[in-house]
């Protein structure tokens, strides 16, 4: 039936373009040329590689400015970009080249890493396949949410954005469609930021707005 | 008996183990063949001799094969390997040509399986001009390379590389490593099995009789590094952290490594190293064997903290057996290191013999923090490091290569 709702699943493999920066001017240089799938990649990639659930930073830009250009100034200020409100990865990238433009403006030198922490500009494919979960209506969600692997919840919660004209999620494109009954819910799912967490967190986070939702309790 | 899936099962959930089976439904009976220079000793054979049967029980018709040649090929692709690594070492026209000979040799006894083959993966620099032979092939090749090329030797890279363009893809154990080249390049980081000797669970008993074997006391602090007798791994500066903690605390220091007889620098480095330890009761150094894997797994689990002091790394495998015993894990703030100890998580990255020392202070001052850290250890190699993100990341690659070259590829077809 059209409004099931097909989850689906995804893993993503990282690329190297060869592309480098040993200073803050090349990182600069390289970010306006450099494959659009580079920026997505050192923004949302992160959420599905190794990290502790509270990281310092967000962004892989920011974690090298911090920890390669010892420069907290710059890494804080990458940091609270927020990918997730730019209409595409152009917009995005135009907001690093500006945030680090107006660092080597006012900074009296070029913040350079040592040799050997340079940083490698990576790009990923992701493969998107079919989980063998249909869910029949949002009730049948309460509980099922946790039990998502942690692809399913980037691939209709983050990688969605990407691919829905709204840049919205999937869950709440699909709530839309189901009538007046779940825009509320819907709303709430609009509502969470799913930048600064971890894929696990947002898991969670999902998990208890759908359940508040429909068993009464928001 | 479980099958291997539902051992692993055991350990990261039904869920990861679901998630494989997806991934593979596409690969189902495909043809690949895996190709190295030895079935046994080394961590290219250890990972093959798990991943070959995990891939046949998701339905790939995978296998491997071995090429074999004389000691002038071995020497040849010995020097490469050091070459590869940094080492400042031309190689003479006669070994390169006895090399291509081998090469050539084994390729007419591997004609058949390599030109048939949907997915050939070559793995270091042994068999690679395997491809050069192969005209007839059908299907796309990928060469892995497990080596640190991070600093190569030009001359000798510069040989290789002419075989290695004519590769579909490559794959390189961290961005550092990838060499410019005319096809795609993918990254793997490497990854323990945690059903080998090196890394399953030991009872408390066997444990104990181990250290109890060394002449190691559990009631005090155990601090120890395992590494081969190389100056990148600092065996010295490990011993500086020691003595600085020493005066403190009442701890205990192993370093173990592999018997360093065939090689010369390891054994300058050994004989240093004993030099700078004198006859301090409380320094183990321990000679271990290449096969000794119960043992260092023992060592590793016996330990309160393990030090991995290195100046220079590529991934550091020693940290991530480390921390999936439950360790924090004090290590050098370089290489692939710095992807697996997270400051204060589950360790700290350290820059300085002082620095080690400090942290290592802290942590037995600590002793909360220290089991916390630890369990966080676990739990982040659990995540990451295991031999099933690894086969995730070989399917993924497959997947990508056989049904598209695009950013996105979207299966179509069902889960059966």
């Amino acid at each position: 039936m059209d409004t099931d709702f097909k989850v689906m699943d995804c893993a993503l493999i990282a690329i190297s373009t060869g592309e480098q920066a040993q200073n803050l001017r090349e990182l600069r240089d390289r970010l306006v040329t450099t494959h659009h799938g580079c920026i997505y990649y050192h923004f949302w990639g992160s959420l599905l590689r190794p990290r502790f659930d509270d990281p310092e930073y967000q962004n892989d830009f920011a974690i090298w400015a911090s920890r390669s250009l010892h420069d907290k100034r710059l890494a804080e200020q990458l940091s609270l970009i927020d990918p997730s409100i730019y209409p595409n990865l152009d917009a995005l990238r135009q907001e690093i080249v500006e945030v680090i433009e107006q660092n080597l403006y006012e900074s009296e030198y070029v913040p350079w890493a040592k040799l050997g922490d340079q940083f490698y500009f990576n790009r990923s494919q992701i493969v998107v396949f079919d989980s063998g979960i249909l869910v029949k209506d949002p009730e049948q969600l309460v509980g099922l949410i946790n039990h998502l692997p942690l692809g399913s919840i980037f691939y209709h919660f983050i990688d969605a954005r990407r691919r829905s004209k709204e840049g919205r999620n999937d869950f709440s494109l699909w709530l839309d469609r189901l009538g007046e009954k779940y825009k509320p819910l819907s709303q709430h799912l609009d509502v969470i930021d799913p930048y600064f967490t971890t894929l696990n967190e947002l898991r969670r986070e999902i998990d208890v707005v759908f359940h508040d939702y429909i068993t009464g309790g928001a | 008996m479980a099958s291997l899936l539902e051992q692993y099962a055991g350990i990261v959930g039904e869920e990861v183990i679901e998630h494989l089976r997806q991934l593979a439904n596409p690969l189902k009976d495909m043809k690949i063949v895996h190709v190295n220079s030895t079935r046994e000793g080394g961590g290219v054979a250890e990972i093959l001799n798990r991943l070959i049967p995990l891939k046949r029980e998701l339905g790939i018709d995978a296998n491997w094969e071995v090429i074999s040649g004389e000691k002038k090929f071995y020497q040849c692709t010995k020097k490469m390997h050091n070459a590869l690594q940094g080492n400042r070492d031309d190689i003479p026209d006669a070994l390169l040509r006895s090399y291509e000979r081998i090469n050539k040799q084994n390729y007419e006894e591997l004609k058949t399986k390599l030109v048939d083959a949907d997915i050939v993966f070559i793995h270091d620099p042994q068999p690679v001009p395997l491809l050069d032979y192969c005209s007839a092939r059908k299907g796309k090749w990928i060469w892995r390379c497990h080596i640190d090329v991070s600093h190569p030797y030009r001359p000798v890279w510069k040989y290789l590389r002419k075989f290695i363009t004519g590769y579909n893809a490559s794959i390189w154990s961290l961005a550092p490593f990838a060499q410019p080249l005319p096809h795609i390049q993918y990254l793997i980081a490497p990854s323990i099995d945690p059903l080998s000797e090196k890394n399953i669970d030991l009872s408390e008993e066997e444990i104990a009789v181990f250290l109890d074997e060394w002449g190691l006391d559990r009631k005090n602090p155990i601090i120890t590094q395992v590494s081969r007798f190389d100056r990148f791994k600092d065996p010295i500066g490990v011993i500086v952290s020691y003595r600085l903690i020493k005066k403190y605390a009442p701890v205990q220091l192993v370093l173990a490594g592999g018997s360093a007889s065939d090689d010369p620098e390891g054994m300058q480095v050994l004989k240093e190293v004993k030099a700078f330890a004198g006859n301090d009761p409380d320094i183990h150094i321990l000679e271990l064997p290449s096969n000794a894997n119960r043992a260092i797994n023992a060592l590793q689990r016996g330990s309160d903290i393990i030090i991995q002091k290195s100046l220079r790394e590529g991934f550091g495998l020693t940290v991530t057996e480390g921390l999936w015993k439950g360790k924090p894990v004090v290590a050098g703030d370089t290489g692939g290191i710095r992807l697996q100890v997270i400051n204060h998580h589950n360790g700290f990255l350290i820059n300085t013999p002082e620095g080690a020392a400090l942290r290592i202070r802290y942590l037995l001052k600590h002793r909360d923090i220290l089991e916390t850290m630890g369990k966080k250890a676990h739990q982040f190699v659990l995540e990451n490091f295991l031999i099933t993100r690894h086969l995730r990341e070989y399917l993924t690659l497959m997947v990508a290569l056989m049904f598209g070259s695009e950013e996105r590829i979207e299966l179509k077809l069902s889960v059966s």
